[in-house]
C-alpha cells in the first residue's frame, strides 16, 4: 500500500482551474516534495489530501483511506501544518502543545520521544507566548504540534516560507530525522534549492504536475547544452542573445543569463553576432532543477 | 474524551482572559449603561422653570403659585410682567408661563359653582422640547385643576411604577441589549477569528468534531454572561431600586434561556461571516438595530407602524424585554410569561439546529 495515491484529481474555484488532473503516488516513509511557484495549486492539493476540500473529479487515498469516503479516519492519522502560522499567538508554547495533544486525545508525555528532537529547541521558551517567537521557532512549534499524535503521514505546506536561511536548513535536518522514524512526509516549497533535500520531487505549475523524479535524476532530463552568459550590459545582452541562430531560450538566472542551445549553436559564432557589450563571458554549466522547471513550464 | 473537552474550555478561557481590554469592556459596558440609562438619561421631567403673570395677586393666585412652587418637578421663577413673556421663554430662562386672569378669584368661584366660564388660566410653553412641554402641561393642569373643583373629576393611580421612574423601563431593555452584545457578538467574533487566522483548518484536521469545539467555545462566554447578569440584577435592585417583585429566580431562569439564545445567534452569525469585521458588523447591524428599534426598548411597540410591529415578532429581545418588564415591575411570576418563554425556547432550538447543520467541517 502506498502512503499517498492521487489519481487524476481536479479542483476548480470559479473560473480558476486550481488543479487539473493531477496524479502521483508517495511511498511509505518517503520525503516527497512539491516544488512550484505561488498559484501552482500546492495549497489546494494539501487541502484536498487533508480532507478540508472535496475534489471535483478524480480520487485519492491517504494511508489507505479514501479522502472523500473515509475523511474522518484520515483526520486522525495525518499531521497538517498549513502555509501560514496557525497556532494561537496569545497562548504560550506549552499551552499550544498541550491543546493540540488534547485535540488528538493524547498527552505530551506519550509522544515526547517523537516530538523531542524538534520541541527541545523551543522548550527553553515554553512560557513565552507563541506570537512572540521568531519565524523559525514558530515553525518548530507548529511542527511539534503537528507531530503530537504520532501521525503516519505529515503534510507540510510551505513550512520554510518566511524563515531565515539557518532555520530553513535546520528544519530540513529535522524532516530527515522524522523520515528515519518511518513517517511519510509530503512537503511543498517555492524554493528550488530545497528540492535536493527530498527523496523525490514533483515540479508543478498552474495546477498541473510537469514531471516527477529524484532531485538527482530530474536534472538529467535536461538534455540540451546550457551556457551561463554575462556582460556589463545585462539587458541588451538578453535581447541580442535571443536573436542569435541556435539559441532556443535565454532567461535571467541569478547574476547571469542561462542560454539553452540546440545543435546549430556555436560559441565563436555567438560572440561575433553580439555588439556593443563589454566584459562578455560565456561558459557551459550543468543544468539545475530550476532550468528543468523553466524548460517544462514553457513546453 | 471528557478530558479534552475541558482542555478546549480552558484554552478558550485563556483567550478571553488574556484579552484584557475586551474583558474590561464586557464588564464595564453593563455598569456604564445601567448608570447612564438609570440616572443620566431619563425621560422624567424635572426642574421645569415656571413664571407667573398675575395682574392681581389675590389669595387664589398666591395659593396656586404656592402649589406650583412646592411641586418637586417645578421651580418657581417669579412673577413677570405681561410684556416679558416672550422674552423670558425665548431666552430659556423659563420653560413655561402661567397667566392668571385679572379677576381670577371671582371666576374660579364661578367655575366651582358650575357656571360656564371662559378660560381663566393661560399656559404658555416652550415646546422646543416636546417631552418637557407635554409633561409640564399635564402636571400644571393637574395642580391648577385641583384648586378649581374641590371634588376632583379623576383619580389617577399609577400602578407598578407609581413614581414613573424611567430606570424601571430601561433595565429590562439594557438586559436585552447587553446579552446579545456579550454572547452573540463575542462568540461569533471568536469563532470567525479561528477561520481568519487559519487555526480552524488545523482544528478540522483532527478527530474532534466541530460541534464539540464550538460548544467548548460557548461555555466561557456563558459563564461571563452569567456574571454580567448577576451584576445587572444587583445594580438594578440596590442602585436603581427596581422592585423585582415577580421573583429573582424567575427573572434569572428566563435570562439564562435568553443567554443561550444569544449564544445560538452568535453561532449562527459565525456560520455566515468569513471575517471578524463582517461578524462584528452583522452583530451590530442585524442584531443590535432591531433590538434598539423594534424591541420596545426605545419606542413602545404599539406606536410602530403595522409592518414593523409584525417584524418585531421575530426579534428575540422583544419577547425577553416584555417578559422581564412584567416580572420585574408588574410582579408577574415566571408562569405568567410562559408565552414569551416558549417563543424564546423555540427560537433557541431553531437557531441551534440551523447553525449546527450549517457549520461545515470542510472549508467550502
Amino acid at each position: 500500500m502506498e502512503a499517498i495515491e492521487v489519481y487524476h484529481i481536479s479542483k476548480r474555484f470559479g473560473s480558476v482551474q486550481a488543479l487539473d488532473s493531477v496524479s502521483f503516488t508517495v511511498r511509505p516513509g518517503e520525503l516527497f516534495g512539491l516544488i512550484g511557484p505561488d498559484g501552482a495549486g500546492k495549497t489546494t492539493l494539501f487541502r484536498l489530501l487533508t480532507t478540508l476540500l472535496t475534489p471535483d473529479s478524480g480520487s485519492a487515498k491517504v494511508d489507505g483511506y479514501d479522502i472523500v469516503r473515509d475523511y474522518l479516519a484520515i483526520r486522525s492519522h495525518v499531521g497538517y501544518m498549513p502555509g501560514r502560522f496557525s497556532l494561537y499567538p496569545d497562548l504560550t508554547v506549552e499551552e499550544n502543545l498541550d491543546f493540540f495533544a488534547a485535540l488528538f486525545g493524547v498527552t505530551v508525555e506519550e509522544s515526547y520521544d517523537l516530538v523531542a528532537p524538534v520541541y527541545k529547541q523551543i522548550e527553553p521558551f515554553r512560557k513565552r507566548r507563541a506570537g512572540k517567537l521568531s519565524g523559525g521557532m514558530k515553525q518548530k512549534l507548529a511542527l511539534s504540534c503537528a507531530l503530537i499524535h504520532r501521525p503516519h503521514v505529515l503534510f507540510l505546506d510551505e513550512p520554510t516560507t518566511g524563515v531565515d536561511a539557518v532555520s530553513r536548513s535546520e528544519f530540513w535536518d529535522m524532516l530527515a530525522g522524522l523520515k528515519q522514524r518511518g513517517i511519510t512526509i509530503l512537503v511543498s516549497t517555492p524554493y528550488m534549492d530545497e528540492a535536493s533535500r527530498c527523496d523525490r520531487i514533483a515540479l508543478c505549475n498552474e495546477g498541473r504536475i510537469l514531471g516527477i523524479d529524484t532531485p538527482e535524476d530530474i536534472v538529467h532530463r535536461f538534455e540540451e547544452r546550457l551556457y551561463a552568459i554575462r556582460a556589463d550590459q545585462m539587458f541588451p545582452l538578453l535581447a541580442q542573445a535571443r536573436q542569435v541562430e541556435g539559441v532556443m531560450e535565454c532567461y535571467p538566472f541569478g547574476e547571469t543569463h542561462h542560454l539553452v542551445a540546440d545543435s546549430r549553436f556555436d560559441v565563436g559564432n555567438f560572440v561575433q553576432q553580439l555588439s556593443g557589450l563589454d566584459g562578455l563571458t560565456i561558459r557551459p554549466v550543468e543544468p539545475t532543477i530550476e532550468d528543468v522547471f523553466i524548460k517544462w513550464m514553457k513546453r | 474524551m471528557k478530558n479534552n473537552f475541558l482542555s478546549f474550555v480552558k484554552k478558550e478561557s485563556l483567550h478571553i482572559l488574556r484579552d484584557n481590554r475586551t474583558m474590561l469592556i464586557v464588564m464595564l459596558i453593563p455598569v456604564v449603561l445601567m448608570i447612564l440609562f438609570g440616572f443620566a438619561i431619563s425621560t422624567e421631567v424635572n426642574n421645569i422653570r415656571i413664571a407667573a403673570v398675575a395682574p392681581d395677586r389675590t389669595d387664589g393666585v398666591r395659593d396656586a403659585v404656592a402649589r406650583i412652587a412646592q411641586n418637586d418637578y417645578f421651580s418657581f421663577y417669579g412673577y413677570i410682567g405681561n410684556d416679558r413673556i416672550d422674552q423670558k421663554l425665548r431666552s430659556g430662562e423659563v420653560n413655561a408661563v402661567v397667566v392668571f386672569a385679572p379677576d381670577y378669584d371671582r371666576r374660579m368661584a364661578q367655575v366651582a359653582a358650575g357656571v360656564p366660564s371662559p378660560p381663566v388660566i393661560q399656559l404658555i410653553l416652550d415646546a422646543s422640547n416636546v417631552n418637557t412641554a407635554g409633561a409640564a402641561t399635564a402636571y400644571l393642569q393637574n395642580i391648577l385643576l385641583g384648586s378649581a373643583s374641590q371634588q376632583a373629576l379623576f383619580e389617577t393611580r399609577m400602578l407598578f411604577n407609581p413614581q414613573m421612574k424611567s430606570a424601571f423601563n430601561f433595565v429590562p431593555g439594557i438586559m436585552g441589549l447587553i446579552f446579545i452584545l456579550v454572547c452573540a457578538m463575542m462568540t461569533s467574533v471568536s469563532i470567525v477569528r479561528e477561520k481568519e487566522a487559519g487555526t480552524m483548518e488545523v482544528l478540522l484536521v483532527s478527530p474532534v468534531r466541530p460541534v464539540k469545539i464550538i460548544l467548548a467555545k460557548m461555555i466561557p462566554y456563558f459563564v461571563i454572561s452569567c456574571i454580567v447578569l448577576v451584576m445587572i440584577l444587583f445594580l438594578a435592585y440596590y442602585l436603581l431600586e427596581v422592585p423585582m417583585s415577580g421573583g429573582v429566580a424567575g427573572i434569572f431562569s428566563l435570562s439564562l434561556l435568553y443567554l443561550l439564545l444569544s449564544l445560538a445567534l452568535g453561532l449562527f452569525v459565525s456560520t455566515i461571516a468569513r471575517t471578524q469585521v463582517a461578524a462584528l458588523l452583522i452583530s451590530a447591524m442585524v442584531l443590535m438595530l432591531p433590538i434598539l428599534m423594534l424591541s420596545g426598548l426605545l419606542f413602545p411597540i404599539e406606536n410602530l407602524p403595522k409592518f414593523f410591529q409584525i417584524i418585531s415578532n421575530i426579534v428575540p429581545a422583544r419577547w425577553y424585554i416584555d417578559a422581564i418588564r412584567k416580572m420585574m415591575i408588574q410582579g408577574a411570576p415566571l408562569l405568567e410569561v410562559w408565552v414569551n418563554g416558549t417563543v424564546l425556547f423555540g427560537m433557541t432550538v431553531v437557531l441551534l439546529g440551523v447553525s449546527f447543520k450549517k457549520f461545515n467541517d470542510k472549508l467550502e
